[in-house]
């Protein structure tokens, strides 16, 4: 082994250290009882983990429930917007037709619009929404699935463009001789093909849902029970003492399921970039 | 897009692209369709909504109906153009963003680099710990690293033995803690795409470098950034837009903007301005500027992307 190469190993094992280790601490201290997380001799390790912030924070906080909304607004956007972006890209990659630059350039340039500024009219929206359909108003799940729908949907066609176009046209011309209709071939072949670039597309939406804030702040103002995650997280910061186990046992429960959805996919997921950026 | 077209050229030849398939006409746009059911009422109409509440007098008042809306044309962006906290707010949100740019890319490069170089075992270590900052939501990275900045019970203070510092006290130092949360979030995506790209030069063109007696240095200035400039356009226009964006880390590290608003970024004054002051007409204003910003980053986007040939 060259010098260069233990240097790169050296680098790379000090620098994969450093960017886990905040991960380490939050679930580090999440487990730590209350006595050694107030101490003043912090100690990088515990003898004594304990589930006492847990029970705390699904206990009396609620944050069971307000786990279950995050995970029902996520997977309701998954869910649609993995149909709507597949039958988008399915357009943009098989057919040409009038405008079809246009359209694609449209969803570049929706994936820039800073979300947070469009939260004003967005209020206003939502808010007269409510009038109209009971379930998309103002302190309901339904108006934050409507949102991020609507903000993951350009980049999980941009992304899924790639996908669909790497599936060979000569399948659905066989599948077209040998009778089968267009619903057939569309949900019965093409589907299930590009189903591995549906789950890294897929990623990128539930993260999109999943990590939200600013929406969640602005929609939800009286209805606690229907709360997500990272709002919820904000009743632990005190003015003068902020109650860490606490925050960190929900920080934890907020970021694992990502993170197994996350390596789960791993490889599909940089596959589907390379797509994205290089494609 | 297809690479079809590469084939030699012959009777069954095909063209770039998609086929046409003039007999399907209004088709595509049926599958369209569900995407414009969504994007049109939750995104353009919002984008169009945004402008017109920019050039209203529109206030708590007006919200809950006690005082007619009065058109006041350019007037809010008047008054913005002449307030200094406007200036002084475009002008730390530019800053900040060019110093995130800046450290995530160096960051991000420097550990592709590595990771290019390193044994199976090391890499993998890294590619995981980056998976996993990358995977973390913006809101729980903000609150640990809180926690490892606090004042009296963070780790940092109290390996360093200054316990008691306050790290959001001071603008810059405040500035530097949020910026270190945000390049550990960021830098992941810039240090893959580019491994990626590394490995797809060639081997041959590197070690001809380093034959030729090139430094790790010098191989990655004069061989691959040159190889891989189009790659880093994109990476860098990506990261422009993202880090000029910035909200979470901001709204929660520093409760809402800083001391008396310090630490605000033009998305975080838009966001205060409106829900915070409600004078929503002058924060729809500053949420145009942000858009038309962003926009023309887009569009030079769009230009880099072509550059390399892309056929959309």
């Amino acid at each position: 082994m060259n010098r260069s190469r233990l240097v790169a190993n050296a680098v790379a094992v000090a620098a994969a250290a450093v960017t886990l280790f905040p991960i380490y601490w939050m679930v580090l201290s999440a487990v730590k009882p209350a006595g050694e997380i107030q101490s003043l001799q912090t100690r990088p390790w515990t003898l004594a983990p304990t589930l006492e912030h847990f029970r705390r924070v699904l206990g009396a906080e609620n944050f069971g429930r307000y786990f279950l909304n995050s995970a029902a607004v996520a997977l309701s956007v998954v869910v649609l917007s993995a149909v709507v972006a597949f039958l988008a890209a399915f357009a943009v990659t098989r057919f040409r037709f009038r405008f079809r630059t246009s359209v694609l350039i449209m969803f570049l340039v929706a994936q820039m619009v800073p979300v947070e500024a469009l939260t004003i009219p967005l209020f206003f929206l939502v808010r007269d929404l409510g009038g109209v359909v009971p379930g998309a108003g103002l302190n309901t799940l339904g108006s934050l699935v409507l949102v991020h729908l609507a903000f993951s949907l350009p980049f999980a066609i941009w992304m899924m463009r790639g996908f669909v176009a790497a599936v060979p046209e000569a399948i659905e011309e066989a599948a077209m001789i040998d009778g089968a209709g267009r619903a057939v071939i569309l949900w019965r072949i093409i589907f299930p093909l590009v189903a591995p670039g549906l789950v890294a597309t897929s990623v990128f939406s539930f993260i999109t849902a999943w990590n939200d804030f600013v929406f969640a702040r602005t929609f939800i103002i009286s209805a606690t029970h229907n709360q997500t995650l990272p709002a919820a997280l904000l009743v632990f910061f005190k003015p003068d003492e902020n109650d860490w186990g606490g925050i960190m046992a929900a920080s934890t429960l907020m970021t694992v399921p990502v993170l197994v959805f996350f390596v789960a996919v791993q490889r599909r997921l940089v596959a589907g970039l390379g797509g994205a950026v290089k494609d | 897009m297809t690479t079809l077209a590469t084939t030699p050229a012959g009777p069954r030849a095909r063209r770039t692209g998609p086929r046409p398939r003039l007999r399907d006409g209004l088709r595509p746009w049926l599958y369209l369709l569900p995407a414009a059911a969504v994007l049109l009422p939750l995104l353009g109409y919002p984008i169009y909504m945004l402008g017109l509440l920019s050039v209203f007098d529109y206030r708590q008042a007006q919200v809950s109906g006690g005082e007619p809306t009065t058109f006041v044309g350019l007037g809010n962006y008047a008054t913005l153009l002449g307030d200094q906290r406007f200036w002084s707010v475009l002008g730390q949100t530019v800053a900040f963003a060019a110093a995130l740019v800046a450290a995530t890319l160096a960051v991000g490069a420097t550990l592709a680099v590595v990771l290019s170089r390193a044994g199976r075992v090391p890499r993998l270590l890294l590619s995981l710990a980056a998976m996993a900052a990358w995977a973390a939501p913006a809101m729980t990275g903000s609150t640990v690293w809180m926690f490892l900045f606090d004042a009296d019970l963070g780790l940092v203070n109290q390996v360093l033995g200054i316990e008691g510092f306050n790290w959001f006290y001071d603008r810059w130092v405040a500035f530097g803690v949020v910026g270190a949360t945000v390049v550990w979030h960021s830098f992941p995506f810039v240090m893959v795409t580019l491994y990626a790209g590394i490995q797809a030069v060639p081997a041959s063109v590197i070690e001809a470098a380093a034959l030729d007696g090139a430094s790790v240095w010098q191989s990655f200035w004069k061989v691959l950034v040159p190889i891989l400039r189009p790659l880093i356009t994109i990476v860098v226009i990506q990261s422009i837009i993202w880090d000029f964006k910035i909200f979470t880390q901001i709204y929660v590290m520093t409760n809402g903007g800083g001391i008396a608003g310090q630490n605000s970024v033009l998305n975080v004054y838009a966001y205060q301005t409106a829900f915070g002051s409600s004078e929503y007409g002058l924060g729809s204003a500053i949420g145009m500027v942000m858009t038309l910003i962003l926009l023309a980053v887009t569009l030079l986007y769009i230009r880099a992307l072509h550059r390399r040939g892309e056929s959309l």
